[in-house]
């Protein structure tokens, strides 16, 4: 009746994932119930969990990134203090079959459930303001992306306390990750989490691809568009072309567990290492993904506090596309020791450096954007400055494990342990941190505190050098990465100040928090009444804080680059009383919300092998989508007299721009 | 470099360029005492080692003062200050524009005959020149430990690699379970082992010593316990040492075999004899599944534990 699901599957003897289960659920019904006594239900229904605006969907997507960094956060400090502690003769608090699942979630779900949510979160806030449009071309359909994406991330913490979570490493590499070598259910939760979100993954990919090819404000050519709109489409590219790949992979590793197929077992003609270049097809490109969006942020961020235009616009869209190009011609660095010959890991090698000449160009082009400007040290320009620092030393010892006889040394080392956060944290992490700063006012009306970002900034900058930096270390020591006990001695010193500077991180991520407490008790002093608070250059900044439903009254007529700032310079007055036209925006929909909710229930039963529910769940899921497709009333109509008094009262309180 | 920013300044701006200064030190000072990457006992390794060096060294040449300029341009140009020279309207010049293409592709260039020299004669396939003739040592990877087979001497050992110094060793490696990496960081390149399937390596060791060696892709529950020591001896002692190894411990068979490859850890040890062929049919078996090879299945028993 319910499968392989029964009461040995909840870890009553492991007291560390029920207790903290425990506690967030209750967290959870707490702030349940407080929506419940507040009658504050129909307010979230309304304007949140059914919402198809793209704005209200990037704050959503970014707060699913933040939280779920908190508990991937919560598995890096547990690994931090396991290696410091597991040393010769002791062996920490952890044992492997828990450690093993430790550092597989938190690599899955840094990567997935808060690098993606938080740049795809900022892309679905920013691309369409910048473009000067109303919403993105599939306004349901983001919705449904973003429902999705959640579903996985409800299926991964699930495992926390209903079975297991895999022992396989995030790649979950087959012959380990097949049926033979993880019999549970594991690396199940694992496969179905990621397939789910990564359709909707896929669907934000399609839905943006088609808002930057066909919506676009009255004259904005492609090189009119803001270089962060140029970096999300490149992102958005290499989403649809490396998603399915990764879809596909993870298909036929499900079919190898459920259906006893061979695709990547050791015997019967599998090829595990089929299984390595697809997931890495799909995984070069994704760190791209992560990486373009978060320099498109650093662009912006550059030319806005250094109160100059891009330096050189066309390298840097030249570049971003280089990257995209590129980035497919590189997966094979992830495993020159696989025993290729010289000639293919030369090739891959050179390749790989070859990304070093656009990158390298992004970075010069920073550099002289600031250069004869009037820098502003805002959080968000600390986090460039801090960036451009770090990035460089990461990509440093990313071009030294392109050399493959180097990378024969340095394989799967705390190195490249080092090399990938260097990158991660000083590249995508403080781009979306920068960006988060620096837009926040446009989305909530009010600025964030700068002392406090600016001591979270120092934090994240010192935790990462103390973290990471003795990581580089013990890879060049001998250390390879994913050990639950260290037998050298001779490597506590490195592997405690590595801990300690996990502590530090800590405390920036306490900043932030404080941070948005403090900001948000203090609203009504920081308010933004300009909608543009940093004297910004692109169309965000051309509508008030927080933009209206529709975004802009009246689109926008683009004439050239950082079409704002041109504006502004010509002195056009914005809200002005115009002539205004009935606007359509699309309908609040339920299909997202309620189709999630069946995806859940249809993992969570194929994890278990409870067939009925997966059938039922499956027709449900069925259901919702023709029950959407066979709505008529998509659209509502905001008339130009309602438009026209929203406006007014807008100029009132925030007199005229 | 001409620009060299004041002391005052270097204080007040170099919060974030102290710990990378410091960490590079601590490369240095870390490798001397370590059995590490930087600690090569072997050609390999060395030659490796010079790489990585080499390569640092080229990269750094552009990573320093793009560091520094970000700093000094940071500071120079911070609103506050006076006597800045400014000029907003500086969104494009030709030949600065030629020049941050030009020197990250130069790199790149230089960098790239690297790779393409390095790879070639660091290709673990290539044999390594030397006076003795290669010894042989196949390599099975097993959960949690590690089999070495002599073929030539018709012994075997596991958790401990005996070899000669000054000789080349030539494996062939392979997994009988999951993927894993034969790893001895100071004799340099690692390697995969998986199953059904054989890769190649050659090396040296070329002083005497203990050098440790790990698995470097994760494998399961004991990952962390798959270590083992290579020994590296004299010629002479080498013989000894198998002719000590021929004398006492038990055969390796096929039950013998069997036993050793379920999960678990063991401790070092060695084999007086070992099935002929044994290394070519763990790669067939493993590829086969044993019900077609008609062997002992020694890979039944779940390995996973816990819950």
């Amino acid at each position: 009746m319910l499968g392989k699901l029964s009461w040995a599957a909840i870890p009553f003897n492991e007291p560390l994932p029920l207790v903290s289960t425990a506690v967030v659920a209750l967290i959870l019904l707490v702030a349940l119930a407080i929506v419940t006594v507040k009658g504050w239900w129909p307010y979230l229904w309304r304007e949140w969990l059914t919402s198809v605006d793209h704005k209200r969907i990037g704050v959503m997507y970014v707060s699913l990134g933040l939280v779920m960094l908190l508990r991937g956060f919560a598995d890096a400090l547990m690994m931090r203090s396991q290696q410091a502690l597991a040393i010769g003769t002791a062996q920490g608090y952890l044992p492997p079959e828990h450690y093993n699942q430790i550092f597989s979630a938190h690599g899955t779900i840094m990567i997935f459930f808060v690098a993606m949510p938080l740049v795809i979160g900022l892309m679905n806030f920013v691309v369409p303001l910048q473009l000067g449009v109303r919403d993105v071309a599939f306004p349901v359909l983001n919705s449904v992306s973003f429902w999705l994406t959640a579903a996985g991330a409800l299926l991964i913490n699930v495992s926390l306390v209903i079975g297991n979570f895999a022992r396989t490493g995030w790649m979950a590499y087959p012959p380990l990750s097949g049926i033979q070598f993880s019999p549970d259910v594991g690396v199940d939760y694992y496969l179905w989490s990621l397939q789910i979100s990564g359709i909707g993954t896929l669907f934000t990919g399609i839905n943006f691809v088609t808002t930057i090819l066909k919506l676009r404000a009255p004259g904005m050519t492609y090189f009119r568009m803001p270089v962060f709109c140029w970096t999300a489409l490149a992102a958005n590219l290499l989403i649809v072309a490396a998603f399915p790949i990764l879809t596909a992979t993870f298909l036929m590793l499900l079919l190898d567990r459920y259906l006893g197929m061979h695709f990547f077992t050791n015997d019967a003609g599998g090829n595990q290492m089929m299984y390595v270049n697809l997931f890495w097809a799909w995984g070069h490109p994704e760190v791209y993904i992560l990486i373009l969006p978060a320099f498109g942020i650093f662009s912006e961020v550059a030319a806005t506090y250094s109160g100059k235009a891009l330096f050189s616009y066309r390298s840097m869209v030249l570049a971003t596309l280089a990257i995209c190009i590129l980035s497919f011609m590189v997966w094979l660095h992830h495993f020159f020791t696989m025993g290729a010959g010289a000639n293919v890991n030369a090739f891959f090698g050179i390749m790989s450096a070859i990304i070093a000449v656009p990158t390298g160009v992004k970075v010069f082009n920073w550099l002289f954007t600031m250069f004869r400007g009037r820098i502003v040290f805002t959080t968000p320009m600390l986090f460039l400055i801090g960036f451009i620092v770090t990035f460089v030393i990461g990509g440093l010892t990313g071009v030294l494990l392109a050399i493959p006889p180097v990378d024969f040394v340095l394989h799967n080392s705390a190195f490249l342990v080092a090399h990938f956060h260097n990158v991660i944290i000083g590249g995508v992490l403080f781009g979306v941190l920068a960006g988060y700063n620096h837009w926040f006012p446009k989305a909530f009306g009010f600025t964030l505190d700068d002392r406090l970002g600016k001591a979270s900034f120092w934090c994240w900058l010192v935790g990462f050098y103390l973290a990471f930096m003795p990581l580089y270390v013990l890879g060049l020591m001998g250390m390879t990465r994913r050990l639950q006990h260290i037998a050298d001695p001779s490597w506590r010193p490195w592997l405690l100040v590595a801990g300690a500077g996990a502590i530090v991180i800590f405390c920036g991520i306490l900043c932030q928090v404080a941070q948005l407490y403090l900001s948000i008790r203090t609203r009504e002093h920081r308010r933004d009444v300009t909608g543009d608070p940093w004297n910004g250059r692109t169309l965000e900044w051309a509508t008030p804080s927080p933009p209206p439903a529709y975004n802009f009254a009246v689109l926008p007529r683009v004439e050239t680059i950082d079409a704002f700032w041109e504006m502004k310079r010509k002195g056009e007055q914005r809200w002005v009383e115009r002539r205004y036209q009935a606007i359509e925006m699309p309908r609040n929909s339920a299909t997202g919300f309620v189709l999630s909710f069946f995806a859940v229930v249809t993992g969570f039963a194929l994890i278990w092998h409870v067939w009925w529910i997966v059938i039922l769940g499956l027709l449900a899921a069925a259901a919702t989508i023709l029950a959407f497709g066979w709505s008529d009333e998509r659209e509502r109509e905001i008339s130009a007299t309602e438009i026209a008094r929203m406006e007014r009262t807008r100029v009132a309180v925030g007199g005229a721009g | 470099m001409s620009r060299r920013g004041d002391p005052r300044r270097g204080l007040r701006c170099s919060g974030a360029l102290r710990w990378p200064v410091v960490g590079c030190a601590a490369f240095f000072a870390a490798s001397c005492q370590s059995a590490g990457v930087l600690d090569p006992r072997g050609p390999v390794a060395s030659a490796e080692r010079l790489l990585l060096i080499n390569a640092t060294a080229i990269m750094l040449v552009v990573v320093v003062p793009v560091i520094l300029a970000t700093l000094a341009f940071a500071w120079w140009y911070r609103s506050s200050n006076p006597r800045a020279v400014r000029s907003s309207q500086l969104a494009y010049e030709g030949r600065i524009e030629f020049v941050t293409w030009s020197i990250p592709a130069l790199t790149v260039v230089l960098l790239g005959g690297v790779i393409w020299i390095g790879s070639h004669q660091l290709d673990p396939r290539a044999s390594i020149p030397a006076k003795a003739a290669p010894l042989r040592v196949d390599v099975v990877a097993l959960d949690w430990k590690w089999l070495f087979i002599y073929p030539d001497q018709g012994i075997a050992a596991v958790n401990q690699l005996t070899i000669p110094v000054e000789t080349p060793i030539s494996f062939r490696l392979t997994s009988a379970t999951v993927m894993n990496s034969f790893f001895v960081p100071q004799l340099g390149s690692q390697i995969y082992t998986m199953g059904g399937m054989t890769t190649h390596l050659n090396l040296l060791a070329s002083e005497p010593g203990e050098y440790p060696g790990i698995s470097a892709n994760f494998s399961g529950q004991d990952f962390s316990r798959m270590r083992f020591l290579v020994k590296a001896l004299p010629d002479s002692d080498f013989e000894a040492w198998t002719a000590e190894v021929r004398r006492g411990g038990s055969a390796l068979d096929e039950a013998g075999f069997a036993e050793l490859a379920k999960p678990g850890t063991i401790a070092p040890a060695t084999y007086r004899s070992v099935a002929p062929k044994l290394f070519e049919r763990i790669v067939e078996q493993t590829t086969a599944g044993p019900e077609k090879v008609g062997v002992t299945d020694w890979r039944s028993s779940a390995p996973q534990k816990g819950h």
